[in-house]
């Protein structure tokens, strides 16, 4: 399981398992909370975007039906919206990834000798999360309006043309979507760093390897489990986030992604089965790309 | 999953992990070079926090923006937010504020009970179908939320359901549950066995043994795994917006306010829970550090 790699705490060798009605008891409740509020709605959900608009209903109502040609309907129509979403949760998953490798480095190799030091770093590091995300977007997105200190400046000194905008384009969403996921991001790779024997790296140095030849042989494929459960970890909720991309936080009309076009389907227009269908797609797709992934890092265990 | 569990680990300041020792081998003094990396990654470190910061430090200046409606541009500084969060569009930040701290303790304390049962069944019993039920454990962890929001919404609609508070306590508790058990089974897998079998020998019955063994031991663990639930019922937009109706969260509240702008009573509210967290958590490291340089005295 992908927990068991990154639990922190030292795992007691237990007594042998038994078997017994308490097991039952305690699995229960929690399990058929699941299937009743996760299987059942996933279930619910392909059923839903199976569906017919009723003959003679109104807007928002649709009988259950087998009516494959939904999917088809939501590709030819939002097929921007998906491959942005891809694009734009990949690229920003890729800018976390270098963003937060140096940092959790620092953390979790170089601050070993202070660990009052690095469990405050690791505080900043979440400190994010203590404060509504939605807010830290909107803070951003004016930080970086038309009007603000940083574009004027950049406009000023010609590194921006002055009739260009940052907010509302694809790397203001982009950058959203990299702000907010790297804490995500930072903490599996602290975990795997801070457990990498530096004795290693002395090993590689000794043999000659220059800084860069023992941080891509060695360092690299050591905190390989941590880039995959951060890259996982920042990939999926950003692929299917829409409030970084939607008109009122840093996204545009061209920005928008898939999880507006579920939104704005479920809520807005009441066409449950294509918000349903994009939804299974996203996952479907998600759930592809993840299991490619994990096999050809070569970290099967994770999962 | 698991950088929310660390998260959960530091959010508790129950890292059990130790600090590994200097590695350099004894007595021969390592080689230093003095070269680009010793301050290049230290600057790089600040940097990268004022950075991670810099949102934060936004939305606490502008909660003092003597603002009149909306809180852009700053026009003077001001305590009167803070003295009168309530006051602003007849209550309704606090309102959502409110709501979404019903919604969070709820949420939290249904999802931390059975995610603790869980947790401990994994770890300790043998039961059929494990893989199966680590699967469903795994997945709602691994589904993005505006699916997870989405199916619910489309089941509370197949059976006729109406949105209201309650379904938002369904939506929240679902997608805790998964988190407890992750938090709670690293703390049950790391207990000594030995001292719930000290507890049998003394002639403890078994149900004496848990509530006087085990569950004091695995108190750090449940509520790191309670502050962590906590924290993401408080700040979860997306699923909420999906099974709401008409009731506001204050993620909720701010998404629909950000078209005509965030007053800054909001920005008040986010800051004063910014400010509690950071205390409880910097005060549970500075303990933990505090207790370690004890008992590495006393060893």
């Amino acid at each position: 399981m992908a927990f068991a790699a990154f639990a922190t705490a030292e795992v007691q060798p237990q007594a042998p398992k038994k078997r017994s009605r308490i097991a039952l008891f305690l699995l229960l409740p929690g399990i058929l909370y699941l299937v009743l509020f996760f299987l059942t709605p996933l279930i619910s959900l392909v059923l839903t975007s199976l569906q017919a608009p009723s003959e003679f209903g109104d807007i928002g109502q649709f009988d259950y039906a087998f009516n494959w040609q939904n999917y088809v309907t939501v590709v030819e129509t939002y097929l921007p919206h998906i491959l942005r979403s891809f694009g734009y949760a990949l690229t920003a998953t890729v800018f976390a990834l270098l963003f937060s490798y140096p940092l959790a480095y620092f953390i979790g190799v170089k601050a070993r000798r202070w660990p009052l030091l690095q469990s405050l770093m690791l505080v900043l590091v979440i400190a994010p999360f203590f404060i509504s995300f939605l807010l830290r977007t909107l803070a951003w997105k004016q930080l970086l309006s038309d009007e603000s200190f940083v574009i004027t400046s950049l406009k000023a000194l010609s590194l921006m043309a002055p009739d260009a905008h940052f907010t509302g384009t694809p790397f203001a969403v982009i950058f959203g979507l990299t702000y907010n996921f790297i804490p995500f991001m930072t903490l599996p790779l602290y975990t795997t760093l801070e457990r990498l024997d530096t004795r290693y790296l002395e090993a590689g140095s000794d043999l000659y390897a220059g800084p860069f030849t023992v941080f891509r042989k060695i360092t690299v494929p050591l905190s390989m489990p941590g880039i995959v459960a951060g890259t996982l970890l920042t990939f999926i909720p950003a692929a299917g986030d829409y409030v970084n991309a939607s008109r009122d936080f840093l996204g545009g009309p061209d920005t928008q992604m898939m999880g507006n076009v579920i939104e704005a389907n479920f809520l807005v227009l009441l066409n449950y089965p294509a918000a349903a269908a994009l939804s299974i797609i996203l996952m479907a797709a998600i759930l592809v790309l993840v299991s490619i992934y994990v096999k050809r890092s070569g970290t099967e265990d994770l999962l | 999953m698991s950088g929310e569990v660390q998260a959960a680990a530091v959010l508790g300041g129950f890292t059990e992990s130790e600090t590994q020792e200097d590695n350099a081998p004894g007595g021969i003094p390592r080689r230093r070079r003095i070269g680009l990396g010793d301050w290049l990654l230290p600057v790089y470190t600040v940097l990268a926090f004022v950075f991670l910061l810099i949102p934060i430090v936004y939305t606490f200046v502008f909660s003092f923006n003597d603002s009149i409606k909306s809180n852009i541009s700053w026009r003077g500084f001001t305590f009167d937010k803070w003295l009168n969060v309530c006051n602003v569009e007849g209550g309704a930040v606090c309102q959502a504020f409110t709501n979404s701290i019903i919604i969070g303790l709820v949420a939290t304390v249904i999802a931390t009970v059975l995610g603790t049962m869980i947790a401990i069944a994994l770890v300790r019993y043998r039961f059929r179908a494990r893989s199966a039920i680590s699967l469903l454990l795994f997945l709602p962890m691994a589904t993005p939320e505006v699916v997870l929001g989405a199916g619910l919404a489309a089941q509370f609609l197949a059976v006729g359901v109406p949105k209201d508070m309650t379904t938002i306590i369904l939506a929240h508790t679902m997608f805790c549950i998964s988190f407890v058990v992750v938090t709670v089974k690293a703390r049950v897998s790391s207990l000594d066995p030995a001292l719930e079998e000290a507890g049998r020998d003394l002639y403890g019955s078994p149900s004496q043994v848990f509530w006087r063994v085990t569950f004091p031991l695995l108190t750090p663990g449940i509520l790191a795994a309670a502050l962590l639930s906590f924290a993401l019922s408080f700040d979860d937009f997306i699923i909420t917006n999906f099974n709401s109706g008409s009731v506001s969260t204050f993620p909720k509240y701010i998404y629909i306010s950000a078209s005509r702008g965030i007053p800054a009573e909001a920005n008040v509210i986010a800051s004063a829970v910014f400010l509690f967290a950071l205390v409880l958590v910097v005060a549970a490291q500075v303990s933990r550090a505090a207790r370690a340089k004890r008992l590495a005295k006393l060893g």
